[in-house]
């Protein structure tokens, strides 16, 4: 399977990263070469089988509806890069 | 005192040979002087340290020690540590301190152990050879020319240098397992959901498990105590009862039955290391176990199915570092597009960017069902190959990698290559299975480890055949050439 230069712009886009020019190729190159050794999975016989999603085959435990972490606003806030009054700070959004 | 096991450094505290500060101190002292060649830790946290080392001393004079009072230990830096530089070898989270402790870290520091700090490794964990740290490669102490494996080099290759006795490490595909053998230590990946995730940077979700480093299969137990339990903040954590790992060692393996897949010994596999791995195993026939041959048919899926699971997941994880809430932002971003796309792409070097773009595709509109999904169909395959297997047998065993280290730049130019050195690990993550890897022999002067598979929940089973087989050779004693 390959890929051309525009899937890659767009896989990039979609994994909001930005890929500079002259590591376009390469990224073409390495991303077709893993996506050939991933189509071997399409020749497997998978009717009927169930996905696996963990070992043991859990389910998603469930507690009581109740608060159970303290603030911490500050001390998250401390390693962030930009923040004001308790807020994160991004570039304007809304216009 | 660094030639010591965890146990012996353990009895040696307790019976007052020397004091918990001191043997901190000559742990910091060998960092100091010797990891310039190695690079094995990225941060060491000598004051904490010694503030940890006073204060179990003073806890073992008020009489309230036990045996990991003042033990010297680190962490790989993928485990967050409260106030402590968390950064996963990456530019994203260079100047990431952690605000909490994870579930690992809290356990060690409960039982009073001193972390002297935390080990290097491939960025987020993604890698065989633990050349792409933002810090720079680790270096196998056994030999410069040669890397020590990956994701945990760092921890792998301070235990080879006797700048730990034990570290803890994590393993997505083989990233305990294959340091382990590279650089001649003991190391164990518990059964999917042993080892609380909580705290311990996520890559591939259902496929990370957490485990330790060591010299020993004594030592590799006793971290486990500390290490194996449920934890209800983890929601993929298994509520079961945690043995004692040491309870069982020095059970004989007599009439033990070793199954040996023969997809995994083929014509593909190098015959010096068939022969190196072949000779280790006629260890446990002399002391009484049986060999038999299995088949894993679905063998040649893992590493297809690996490369779709993991990128997908480690896509969806590593979504949460946007440069807004904390890690890497990029200088003057113009909007929020361009904050989270030069953010991104700074902080995060190739090998990572590679991950994210294959799992974004293989879970695009349209794909997941093809890529995803089908994986997922395939993994229930290889777990049922295993589940078959264990009818017949009580541990499976085979080489860990197609071979020794190998050299620096040999395999980081083309991924599929290096994806390739986890044929024989990432089953056991797909199939959720314990895993461990233990010294057996060596190859052109580098060592080789013997991979043990178990059963679900079988973890003491492997550790009894470690420590068995660590009784009856010397392959685990052996030092790097050249080591001070």
């Amino acid at each position: 399977m390959s890929l051309d230069t525009n899937q890659v712009l767009a896989i990039a886009d979609l994994s909001r990263l930005q890929i500079d020019e002259k590591s376009i190729t390469e990224f073409q190159t390495n991303l077709s070469n893993v996506l050939d050794l991933v189509d071997q999975l399409q020749a497997v016989d998978t009717t009927g089988i169930e996905p696996m999603a963990h070992p043991m085959d859990a389910v998603q435990r469930l507690r009581a509806d109740v608060v159970t972490e303290v603030n911490q606003r500050e001390k998250f806030q401390k390693i962030a890069p930009s923040t004001d009054n308790g807020h994160y700070l991004v570039p304007k959004v809304v216009e | 005192m660094h030639n010591k096991t965890l146990a012996q450094i353990s009895q040696d505290l307790q019976a007052g040979e020397y004091s918990s500060v001191e043997v901190t101190k000559h742990f910091l002292d060998r960092i100091k002087n010797l990891d310039g060649q190695y690079n094995s830790f990225i941060t060491v946290t000598d004051e904490l340290a010694l503030t940890q080392a006073k204060a179990a001393d003073e806890l073992r004079a008020a009489g309230n020690a036990n045996e990991w009072t003042g033990v010297p230990m680190a962490h790989k830096d993928i485990f967050c540590t409260d106030g402590v530089r968390t950064s996963c070898a990456s530019k994203m989270l260079d100047k990431f301190i952690a605000p909490y402790d994870s579930t690992v870290a809290d356990n060690f520091n409960k039982v009073g152990a001193v972390s002297l700090g935390k080990t290097n490794m491939d960025e987020f964990a993604m890698g065989s050879s633990s050349e792409s740290s933002f810090y720079g490669a680790v270096k196998n102490p056994w030999s410069e020319e040669h890397v020590p494996g990956g994701s945990s080099g760092g921890s792998a290759a301070a235990v080879a240098a006797r700048l730990a006795p034990g570290i803890t490490a994590t393993d997505t595909g083989g990233s305990i397992r294959q340091p382990a053998s590279f650089c001649g230590v003991t190391g164990i990946k518990p059964t999917y959901g042993r080892v609380s995730r909580f705290g311990m940077i996520s890559y591939a979700s259902s496929l990370d498990q957490g485990g330790p480093i060591a010299r020993t299969a004594e030592d590799a137990a006793m971290m486990l105590n500390v290490m194996a339990g449920f934890d209800k903040k983890d929601s993929t954590s298994i509520e079961r009862d945690v043995p004692d790992y040491r309870a069982d060692l020095n059970k004989s393996v007599k009439g033990m039955t070793i199954g040996l897949p023969k997809e995994y010994f083929s014509s593909d596999l190098d015959p010096v290391m068939a022969q190196t791995i072949q000779d280790a195993i006629k260890e446990y026939e002399k002391m009484g176990a049986t060999l038999k041959e299995i088949s894993l048919p679905n063998t040649n899926l893992c590493v297809p199915a690996y490369y779709v699971i993991a990128p997908s997941e480690c896509s969806a994880n590593l979504s949460r570092m946007d440069g807004v809430r904390f890690g890497h932002r990029c200088e003057d971003p113009k909007d929020i597009e361009d904050l989270f796309k030069r953010s991104r792409s700074e902080g995060f070097g190739d090998e990572v960017q590679r991950r994210i773009m294959l799992g974004s595709y293989a879970l695009s509109a349209g794909f997941y069902d093809a890529y995803y999904k089908k994986a997922q169909q395939v993994r229930r395959l290889i777990k049922n190959d295993f589940v078959a297997a264990f009818n017949d047998v009580d541990v499976i065993m085979s080489p860990v990698a197609p071979s020794p280290a190998f050299k620096f730049g040999e395999k980081s130019k083309d991924p599929v290559s290096m994806y390739l050195e986890d044929i024989y690990t990432l089953s056991t993550n797909l199939a959720g299975l314990p895993g461990m890897s233990i010294p057996a022999g060596m190859i052109n002067d580098l060592p080789v480890g013997l991979q043990l598979i178990g059963n679900y929940f079988d973890e003491s089973r492997l550790l009894n055949c470690a420590h068995q087989f660590q009784n009856a050779t010397d392959w685990h004693t052996k030092t790097p050439t050249g080591l001070k």
